[in-house]
């Protein structure tokens, strides 16, 4: 059964693993059970003989207060420059992330991987910094005790009564690349300690006496000896793998463990991945949404810790819905071959489990071939969360007050009843108190509810039961109603309480829905980023009641806010790292996260279908709200909902550049098509001219003349039509985005009519602009260019002495500008034809060709300007040209006097 | 015009021929430069009265031998440039060039260009009064007429046109004119400068459509024709 070849899985995860090695620089950890074993000094040493070596090896940083010889050792080494952060009134000494990325030495020293940040660093933990060293490349040695693992940490908790808060990751631990132990016997530590070698905080140096006690000491080191002993065996196998002598390894275990809200779980996923890493088998975590029934806030909230604490143990995570949780988990262990269940026992009165069942009981009698096995619930010695992230349920007085007036209006409305004689049957008192209980778990929710069913029995017995204004009771009878009353209203609260609570879940889900539909039904209306983003930054901040601030990718240019400009979070000096960070590694960052905590927003990061377009930074008056899973989700929608419309609207402008280019190259090749023909015959005539001058054969004076005067004419007919060819392609091409400036029209026209010059010889040019016509917004060189084709147009069309009359007037909103003659007139039918290129009409003998082109410019740049012109033919004979241009509301008006 | 010694800078060998010889036709000395190089060598070597530079050059930017030149030259630079190339224009003018000629152009054209600049070289005193055309200017009385009859012109207008006045057939920048009439801050506002100039047209001129004393050159600036 056993196959000698390499599992390919196997093969590839060690490639994988090898490639990253490569990429990545490798970790050294100097590993010990407690302060003073001489990690730090190990560290120093090996360093130094490394340097000596040859090797590029600088300290990035090394705790202060070491002994004489480490000091000394330290000293014989490059040293970075720490960054000094004033904190509280005292000056904090951090590593220096950023002079680490200057100097980029081979090997990098940085003492204590477990330590927590100053606030405004970029990384809470210093493993972080770490493991962004390593991603450059860089080599990193460090030092580690054994209870900064976070796996282990509950475990020595129990051991030592200390709870160290500062703890990495395991995956940080196992990844290192080479494990060196320091160790030193328990006797010898104490005796340095005697010897007053080992440097203890003062403040902290009475509890970490009751720390440094021998039998402490041993079971630490046991510890560390173990970790170090594992990661030897997994070397060991890790190789033995890669050389194909492969045996079955079949003790293919697989975990899951159950997450509850319950404290007590911690406790059970350590326990997990304790288990997991000895069987060295994978292991799972899975919550389970029971449909229908709704969590408080706060047990989500420890739900979601416990998730996040078993994903930083490695575990897989998964969220699972169902009816049932005992079959949902079931289901989903078979369908991933899991081998062995583990759940925790919370506690629960036994009555509670009798009638209800407990899903312990259930997981057994459905697990089938899986192993289920059930940890004992204990209070974990650590607390799993920070205190005040979670708050507790808090007595809400005016509830309370309510449903107690709602106790007395029942009491005064029976007493009126039974005083009116209208009924005096006890029943009814009983209905009208228990309606009064109903009423408090509808409006206020459980804990009102239970406190009015027990003022209603205690004021049902106190006023109502003879003796009456006692809590006596003459009947023993009526001892059954108190008790069926008061477990009727208990189930009533319950029951109501859950409806109320169903209520409010659905209306919260409906909320969601709704705001993430309108977020979707606004994106689905614009374009563009800017709209986009704004669009959404407007909509996020109405959801979630704050800040919000949208960072689009520029790069290589910094990222951009392009909506929330004015907002606190676009100004404070942390927001721009914190969403740079987010880009780059397409987590969450800032406030509430283990990077750039002490940023005011919280991150998330616009990822795209083939890249991370950027990141929206919100900020709520309460930060903690973001905590909640359930509005992380709802942000994260939103965030993701932005991302796809960005994304849609960059492709779709793509999508019509691509378009436009194609169009763009099809025109051009048709202008070049055509206008090679009109090339040709200018250059023929050049050069036939100048041959016949150059030529013996040309004597006569006069003829040498017209000859020359042909060249010239030709070489200017060839000017005209390379320029104008030169502008209809720069038209095309949409480069000619007008340079937009106020003018004067009558200047525009002037120097058009200066530029045509004598080529409208014998035509006589009426201009009739009015000395008050606003100014005009437009390109002066594109729109002197209309005229100048206008005005050369009429000219080649119309016989000698023909009149040209300019004129313009404000019509509504337009500037309407005439240029009219009453020469021959267009050719029928050819008004719309004129326009297009290359379109000739039959010229008059003496004016020449045209280029065919003018007519097609003048109408390109005028629709340039949001315009329009029009040729037509007058009544009274000749043509009309009518460019209508817009005129705009902000239109300056200069007063010369 | 008294013979003068001119460098014509231009890569193309076409143009610098035809150039050549119009201007030893018009009993000039040429000198003739490909590169920005052999131009600073030239100029240099023997230094010319007049220079004529295509700012397209194939090995350094013709704007470099502007500078160049103008570092320990007067002498008048005349830049030919192409018809699209306004913002060129200004640039060159702003770099110390005194005027440009837009590609193609005549010998005619050229040799009036360069009859204007030399004339700047040696520009008159402030003069008493400045008569162009039909116009007399009263620089001491402040008094501006055509044809004899007063014109009345606010204090801006005077300003304007005195300003260009004094540079007859010079090319002043948009941001030259703002600056002299408005002062330093306002050289954005060339809409100003238009309107002004079309009040002035209209008091001074024929026809103002077809201005014969402030001539547009689109896109740089105001000229004030000097015949």
């Amino acid at each position: 059964m056993a196959d000698p070849r390499p599992n390919p899985d196997v093969l590839l995860a060690e490639v994988e693993a090898e490639e990253r090695r490569v990429r990545r620089g490798s970790l050294r950890i100097f590993f010990g059970y407690a302060a003073g074993v001489g990690k730090t000094y190990t560290m120093l040493q090996t360093a130094r003989r490394a340097r000596d070596e040859g090797r590029d090896v600088v300290i990035g940083y090394v705790e202060p207060h070491a002994r004489p010889d480490t000091q000394a050792l330290a000293d014989d080494l490059e040293t970075l420059p720490v960054r000094e952060v004033p904190y509280r009134g005292v000056s904090l000494r951090e590593f220096d992330l950023a002079a680490a990325f200057a100097r980029r030495p081979e090997i990098l020293l940085v003492d204590e991987l477990a330590h927590t940040n100053a606030p405004d660093s970029v990384h809470e933990k210093r493993w972080q910094d770490v493991q962004e060293v390593l991603d450059a490349g860089i080599d990193v040695w460090t030092t580690l005790n054994v209870q900064h693992i976070e796996s282990l940490n509950d475990v020595i908790g129990q051991i030592t009564g200390v709870v160290v808060r500062e703890t990495i990751p395991d995956h940080v631990f196992d990844s290192a690349d080479e494990l060196e132990l320091v160790d030193i016997t328990p006797e010898e530590l104490l005796e340095r300690l005697q010897a007053g070698k080992i440097y203890l905080p003062e403040q902290a140096r009475h509890a970490l006496e009751r720390f440094f006690q021998r039998p402490n000491l041993a079971a630490l080191r046991e510890l560390s000896l173990r970790q170090a002993a594992r990661r030897v065996h997994t070397d060991v196998e890790s190789a033995r793998r890669r050389a194909a002598a492969v045996e079955p390894w079949a003790t293919a275990d697989r975990l899951l463990v159950c997450i509850g809200p319950s404290p007590t779980t911690a406790r059970v996923i350590r326990t997990a991945k304790r288990m997991a890493t000895a069987l060295d088998a994978d292991w799972l975590a899975v919550s389970v949404d029971v449909t229908g029934a709704a969590a408080s806030a706060p047990s989500r909230q420890r739900v979601a810790e416990h998730v996040r604490l078993a994903e930083r143990l490695g575990a897989e995570t998964a969220t699972l819905a169902g009816q049932d949780v005992a079959d949902t988990v079931v289901e989903f262990a078979r369908s991933r071959n899991v081998t062995k269940i583990l759940i925790g026992r919370t506690h629960r009165p036994r009555w509670r489990r009798f009638f209800l069942g407990s899903v312990v009981d259930d997981l057994i009698e459905r697990a089938g071939s899986i192993d289920v096995s059930v940890i004992h619930g204990e209070e974990d010695p650590q607390p799993t969360t920070r205190p005040g992230v979670i708050r507790r349920p808090r007595i809400d007085t005016v509830a309370m007050l309510e449903a107690t007036l709602a106790v007395a209006a029942a009491a005064a409305a029976a007493g009126l009843l039974r005083w009116s004689g209208l009924s005096d049957a006890e029943a009814n008192t009983v209905m009208i108190f228990l309606a009064a209980v109903a009423w408090s778990a509808f409006r206020h929710g459980r804990l009102p509810a239970v406190m009015a069913s027990v003022l209603a029995v205690l004021t049902f017995d106190f006023v109502f039961v003879p003796p009456t204004l006692t809590l006596a009771v003459s009947d023993v009878q009526y001892v059954f109603t108190f008790a069926v009353m008061l477990a009727i209203g208990l189930v009533i609260s319950t029951l109501t309480a859950r409806l109320r609570g169903q209520v409010e879940s659905t209306r919260e889900r409906e909320r969601r829905t709704a705001a993430l539909y309108e977020l979707g039904r606004q994106l689905g209306g614009v374009s563009g980023q800017d709209f986009l983003s704004a669009a959404a930054a407007r909509k996020v901040s109405e959801i979630f009641g704050g800040e919000v601030a949208v960072y689009l990718d520029e790069s290589p240019a910094p990222p951009a806010v392009v909506a929330g400009r004015n907002t606190e979070v676009a100004k404070h000096p942390l927001s721009l790292p914190a969403a740079q960070w987010t880009m780059a590694h397409d987590q969450t960052a800032g406030a509430g996260t283990n990077t750039l905590p002490a940023a005011i927003a919280y991150f998330v990061p616009l990822v795209g279908s083939s890249r991370t377009l950027g990141a929206l930074g919100v900020r709520v008056a309460d930060m903690s709200r973001l905590a909640d899973p359930e509005e992380r989700r709802l942000l994260d929608a939103c965030a993701s909902q932005l991302a796809l419309a960005l994304d849609r609207d960059r492709m779709t402008i793509e999508a019509s550049e691509a378009r436009i280019r194609a169009e763009a190259e099809v025109v051009r090749s048709n202008l070049l098509a055509g206008v090679s023909h009109d090339l040709r015959t200018p250059l023929a005539a050049i050069a036939g001219a100048s041959s016949s001058l150059l030529g013996e054969g040309v004597v006569d004076v006069a003829v040498r003349r017209q000859l020359i005067e042909t060249i010239e004419a030709e070489a200017r007919r060839l000017t005209r039509l390379l320029e104008n060819i030169l502008q209809m392609s720069r038209l095309d091409a949409g480069g000619a985005i007008p340079n937009l400036q106020w003018h004067v029209l009558e200047e525009v026209v002037g120097s058009a009519l200066h530029r045509v010059g004598r080529g409208l010889a014998g035509r006589e040019v009426a201009i009739r602009i009015p000395a008050d016509l606003p100014l005009v917004h437009v390109d002066g060189l594109l729109l002197e260019q209309v005229f100048v084709n206008l005005l050369e147009n009429a000219a080649r069309h119309t016989p000698v002495g023909t009149h040209v009359t300019v004129s313009a007037a404000v019509d509504g909103r337009y500037l309407r500008i005439a240029v009219t003659d009453d020469g021959p007139g267009l050719p029928a039918g050819t008004e719309e034809r004129v326009f297009d290129r290359f379109f000739q009409a039959g010229s008059a003998a003496d004016a020449g060709r045209g280029t065919g082109l003018g007519l097609a410019i003048c109408r390109a740049i005028i629709e340039a300007h949001r315009g329009s012109i029009t040729a037509a033919r007058r009544p009274g004979g000749g043509a009309e040209f009518v460019i209508r241009l817009p005129l705009a509301d902000d239109t300056p008006r200069i007063v010369v006097e | 015009m008294t013979p003068l010694t001119v460098l014509v800078v231009e890569d193309q060998e076409s143009i610098r021929r035809f150039l050549h010889a119009s201007l030893a036709g018009a009993g000039h000395r040429v000198l003739e430069a490909g590169t920005a190089a052999a131009a600073l060598r030239t100029a240099r070597e023997s230094p010319p009265d007049l220079m004529i530079l295509d700012l397209g050059l194939p090995d350094r930017d013709g704007f470099e031998v502007l500078r160049g030149f103008r570092s320990w030259s007067r002498a008048p630079v005349i830049v030919l440039s192409a018809r699209d190339g306004e913002a060129d224009k200004v640039a060159a003018l702003d770099a110390g060039a005194d005027d440009y000629v837009t590609k193609p152009f005549g010998v005619g054209e050229l040799l009036a260009r360069m009859r204007t600049a030399l004339r700047h070289r040696s520009p008159p005193a402030d003069a008493e009064s400045i008569v162009a055309d039909r116009l007399r200017i009263d620089v001491a009385a402040r008094r501006v007429s055509v044809d004899g009859s007063e014109v009345h012109l606010t204090p801006l207008e005077y300003k304007l046109l005195l300003t260009l006045a004094r540079c007859p057939g010079r090319v002043l920048t948009h941001r030259v004119l703002l600056r002299e009439v408005w002062g330093p801050d306002a050289t954005q506002e060339v809409h100003y400068l238009r309107v002004f100039v079309a009040s002035l047209r209209r008091k001074l001129e024929a026809d103002a459509a077809r201005p014969r004393l402030i001539i547009t050159e689109p896109g740089v600036g105001y000229r004030f024709s000097d015949t």
